[in-house]
C-alpha cells in the first residue's frame, strides 16, 4: 500500500484538524442522505427500539403506577423499608441491571430453559426492571402528595382504600403519565443493559443506542449521526409532551 | 338539653404526645337543631368537630349518636375551614359522593347540578374547581357536603375568609337544611354568626368545657367568666 | 369476504409460511470477522440457499467460545487455534472446521517512529516498538487477535507493561479507531484493516511474518451436551460454508482491489 508522506510538526497538525473536522462533515451528510432517503435499515432499527421501550414502558407502569399509588395511601409496618428499597432499585447501574438478566437467562443459568437471551424479550424484561422502580417512585412522591391533600375529604366521604386509589389513580393521571415518560425516556436512551442482554445483533436486537455504539466504534460517523439525530428527535418528543401535558394540567380540560 | 335521645359525649379524650388537646369531655347535645361550638383559637373547636365526625384518633371515651349505627360516618358530611378541592370540575367535585354510591355518571351530575343552584352557585359546573373564588370554593364544599342529604353536617368556621355576601349565602342554605330537620354543629369563632345561628351553644377554653346553654339564654346571661369576658370581646388567657 | 379482510388474511398466511421457513440460527463470531465486512456477502446467500437466519453475536474469540460453552450460541467462529482446540477438549464442541485464512498486519503511523517497516521479522518489529516507547493499542479483550498479539510478546521475550502500551478491552473496528485517534500502533487482521473507514494517519507498515497466518474455523456447539442446539442447521451451515459457492464469495470479496481471505476449507 502507498504510504501518505510525513508531514512535519504544525503542518501535520493542522491537517489532521482539517482531517477531522471532513470526517465529521462528511458524517453530518451521509446522515441526512439516510434519513431523507428513509433508509431500511435505520427504520428497521428505530422501530426495534421503539418497540422494546415501548413495551417496557407499558408493562412498568401497569406494575409501577398501582403499586406506588397503593405504597402512598397505605400504612403498614414495612412500608418504610419497601421505600428505602425502591429508592435503591432506581439507582441501579443499568449495565448491571443487564449483567445480572444475563447470568439468569444464559443457557447455563437457572432460567436457560426459556431460551430469552439475545431476543427483544430479554431485553424488554431488563429495561422493565431499570424504569419501573423510577415510575414506581415518581407515582408514589406524586400520589402522597395528592393523598396529603385529600386524605380528610375521601376519609370523611367513607371511600373504601379501593375508592380511595381510583380517584387518586384519575386525578393524578397527568403526573402520572409524566412520570410513564420519564421512564421512557430512560428506556429509549439505556445501552447498557439491552447490549448486554440483546447481544446487538443485526436485524435481529439492535437498537438505536447499541447501533450508534457499535458505528461509532467503527468508526463510520454517517449512520452513527442517523441514528442520534432519531434518538434526539424522540427525546425532544417525549419532553414536548411532557411540556404540553403540565400546560393541560392549568386548564383541566381531559 | 334533655328530651329526644341526644348526641351523648362520653369523657372525650384527646391527647398527642401526652399534651392534652381536647377534654376530657361530658355532655349530651340535643338530637335536632343547631349547636354552635365558640370559644378563642386554639380552644379545641376544631378537635371536637373532628373528634364527633371520627377523623380524630380518641385517647380516651366515647360518641353515642342518637340512631345508635355505631357507625358515626354513615350519614355525616364534615364542611373543612379550608375546603378541599379535587382536581376535577366543579361539577365532579359536587358529585363524587353519589359517585363513591355507585349513581351512574349522568345522573350524579345531574344532581349536583341541582345542588349547586341550591347553595348560589351559579354557571361554574364544567370549570376546574381550582378557578373558583373563596365564597363558591365553600359553596361547591357545602353542595358536595349537602348531596347526599347527611342527617348530621359539621362545620369548621366555614365562613371564616369568606365576605358578607358569601356569609350570608351560605347562612340561608344552613337555615334551609335546619328546618329540613338535618342536624347542624358548627364551630365558629364569629360571636355575630353564633348569635345569628345558634339554637344551642358550647363554649370551650384550652380544650376544656366551660359553659353549655341554650342559645338565647347563653347570650344574654352567660354563666361562667370566660364566656362573659369572650362574649365582651375581650382576650382570653 | 370484503376485500380488505381477504387480502389481510392471505398477507398473513404469507408472512406466517416464511416465518415458519427461515431458521434462526445463533453463530457467535470475532470482531475481526464482522468487521471484515463479509458476513454483509455471506449471510444474504446463506438464507437465500438453505433458508437459514444466521444471527450473528458479534464478540472477541474468547466470549465466543465462553458463549458456545454456555449453549448460548449454536456454533462460533473464531481463530485462535490453541484456545479452540482447549475448548473441544474440555467437550464444548463436537469438531473443528476449517474455513478460510488471512494474516495479521502491523498497522501504525505513517512516521513509523519505530522503523518496523524495515525490520527482518515480526518480533523484531515488536522489540523496536518498546525500544522507543512508542504508543500501541492492544485489543485486551481476550480475542484471537489478541491472543496472537501474546504470542508475538512471548516470543519477544517482553511484557509490554507502561504508558505507551494500552490495553482498550474492544473489539477490531473500535481498537482501530481508537488507535487511529492516538496515532498509535496496533496488531490487526488484514480484512479488517482493509475495510476499516477511519484511516486517519495510520498505515500498514509490516506484514508477512510466518507467525501471523491467521486461521478462521468453525466449531459447532455439542448437541449432546445441550439437546437445544440446532444440530441440523448448524450442520447445513457448516456444508454450505465449506462448499464451492463459498469459495466462490470469500474468494471474490475484495476491498481496493484485493480480496480479504484465502478459503482453505476441505469439501466435506
Amino acid at each position: 500500500m502507498p504510504l501518505e508522506p510525513a508531514a512535519t510538526g504544525r503542518r501535520r497538525d493542522r491537517g489532521m484538524g482539517r482531517a477531522a473536522m471532513n470526517e465529521i462533515l462528511q458524517g453530518l451528510a451521509q446522515a441526512a442522505q439516510l434519513l431523507a432517503g428513509l433508509d431500511a435499515d435505520l427504520i428497521e432499527i428505530t422501530l426495534l427500539s421503539l418497540r422494546v421501550s415501548v413495551t417496557a414502558t407499558l408493562v412498568s407502569a401497569l406494575i409501577a403506577l398501582p403499586l406506588g399509588a397503593w405504597l402512598a395511601v397505605s400504612r403498614f409496618r414495612a412500608r418504610r423499608v419497601v421505600i428505602v428499597v425502591l429508592n435503591a432499585l432506581m439507582g441501579l447501574p443499568p449495565v448491571v441491571v443487564g449483567l445480572v438478566v444475563y447470568v439468569i437467562f444464559s443457557r447455563a443459568g437457572p432460567l436457560g430453559v426459556l431460551g430469552l437471551l439475545f431476543t427483544p424479550t430479554a431485553m424488554v424484561i431488563a429495561q422493565v426492571i431499570i424504569v419501573a422502580p423510577i415510575i414506581a417512585s415518581i407515582a408514589h412522591q406524586t400520589i402522597r402528595d395528592l393523598w396529603a391533600d385529600y386524605h380528610d375529604l375521601l376519609i370523611s366521604l367513607n371511600a373504601t382504600r379501593a375508592q380511595r386509589i381510583k380517584a387518586l389513580l384519575w386525578d393524578g393521571r397527568r403526573a402520572l403519565i409524566t412520570a410513564a415518560l420519564a421512564g421512557f425516556g430512560r428506556a429509549i436512551g439505556e445501552v447498557g443493559a439491552i447490549m448486554v442482554v440483546g447481544g446487538n445483533i443485526d436485524h435481529a436486537t439492535r437498537a438505536l443506542t447499541t447501533a450508534i455504539a457499535l458505528e461509532t466504534g467503527k468508526g463510520d460517523f454517517g449512520m452513527a449521526l442517523a441514528l442520534g439525530f432519531i434518538l434526539i428527535a424522540l427525546a425532544v418528543a417525549v419532553n414536548l409532551a411532557v411540556h404540553l401535558l403540565s400546560r393541560t394540567e392549568r386548564s383541566s380540560r381531559w | 338539653m334533655v328530651g329526644a335521645p341526644g348526641i351523648r359525649i362520653e369523657a372525650l379524650a384527646i391527647r398527642r404526645g401526652g399534651v392534652p388537646i381536647l377534654g376530657p369531655l361530658t355532655l349530651t347535645l340535643a338530637a335536632t337543631g343547631l349547636t354552635v361550638i365558640m370559644g378563642p383559637n386554639g380552644s379545641g373547636k376544631t378537635s371536637l368537630l373532628r373528634a364527633l365526625h371520627g377523623l380524630e384518633r380518641l385517647s380516651g371515651g366515647a360518641v353515642h349518636w342518637p340512631d345508635g349505627t355505631g357507625d358515626p360516618n354513615a350519614r355525616q358530611a364534615l364542611v373543612f375551614q379550608t375546603p378541599i378541592l379535587m382536581r376535577r370540575s366543579v361539577a365532579d367535585n359536587i358529585a363524587y359522593p353519589l359517585r363513591l354510591d355507585g349513581v351512574p355518571l349522568a345522573e350524579a351530575r345531574a344532581r349536583a347540578e341541582a345542588m349547586a343552584a341550591e347553595v348560589g352557585l351559579r354557571g361554574a359546573m364544567a370549570r376546574p374547581a381550582q378557578v373558583l373564588s373563596g365564597g363558591e370554593r365553600q359553596k361547591m364544599a357545602l353542595a358536595r357536603a349537602l348531596i347526599r342529604a347527611p342527617g348530621v353536617l359539621l362545620l369548621d368556621e366555614p365562613c371564616a375568609n369568606l365576605d358578607g355576601r358569601s356569609t350570608t349565602d351560605i347562612e340561608v342554605v344552613l337555615h334551609r337544611a335546619r328546618a329540613r330537620g338535618t342536624r347542624i354543629i358548627l364551630a365558629t369563632h364569629d360571636i355575630a354568626q353564633a348569635r345569628r345561628l345558634a339554637d344551642d351553644v358550647v363554649f370551650l377554653h384550652h380544650g376544656q368545657l366551660i359553659e353549655v346553654g341554650a342559645g338565647a339564654a347563653f347570650f344574654a346571661q352567660p354563666l361562667s367568666p370566660e364566656a362573659t369576658a369572650y362574649l365582651k370581646g375581650e382576650l382570653l388567657p | 369476504m370484503k376485500l380488505p379482510q381477504s387480502l389481510a388474511m392471505a398477507a398473513t398466511g404469507l408472512w406466517l409460511a416464511v416465518a415458519a421457513q427461515a431458521e434462526d440460527l445463533k453463530l457467535a463470531v470475532t470482531t475481526s470477522f464482522a468487521n471484515s465486512g463479509l458476513a454483509e456477502v455471506l449471510l444474504p446467500a446463506i438464507l437465500a440457499d438453505t433458508g437459514i437466519n444466521v444471527q450473528l453475536l458479534v464478540v472477541g474469540t474468547g466470549q465466543a467460545l465462553k458463549l458456545g460453552e454456555a449453549g448460548d450460541v449454536d456454533a462460533v467462529l473464531v481463530h485462535a487455534r490453541a484456545a479452540e482446540e482447549a475448548w473441544l477438549a474440555a467437550g464444548n464442541g463436537t469438531h473443528r472446521r476449517e474455513i478460510m485464512y488471512n494474516d495479521f498486519v502491523l498497522v501504525g503511523p505513517s512516521g513509523d517512529p519505530a522503523a518496523i517497516k524495515a525490520a527482518p521479522t515480526a518480533v523484531a518489529a515488536m522489540q523496536a516498538i518498546v525500544a522507543t516507547e512508542a504508543p500501541f493499542v492492544s485489543r485486551g479483550d481476550d480475542s484471537g487477535t489478541h491472543k496472537a498479539e501474546l504470542a508475538l510478546w512471548q516470543k519477544a521475550g517482553i511484557r509490554p507493561a507502561g504508558d505507551w502500551y494500552r490495553a482498550v478491552g474492544q473489539g477490531m473496528g473500535a481498537a482501530l479507531n481508537t488507535a487511529a485517534g492516538m496515532n498509535a500502533y496496533i496488531l490487526s487482521d488484514r480484512a479488517s484493516w482493509l475495510n476499516f473507514g477511519n484511516k486517519a494517519d495510520l498505515a500498514l507498515l509490516f506484514a508477512g511474518d510466518t507467525m501471523m497466518f491467521n486461521q478462521y474455523a468453525y466449531l459447532p456447539v455439542n448437541p449432546v451436551k445441550y439437546p437445544h442446539v440446532k444440530a441440523d442447521a448448524v450442520a447445513t451451515l457448516e456444508a454450505w460454508l465449506t462448499s464451492d459457492k463459498a469459495r466462490a464469495l470469500i474468494e471474490g470479496y475484495k476491498v481496493a482491489g484485493e480480496p480479504l481471505f484465502v478459503f482453505n476449507a476441505q469439501p466435506m
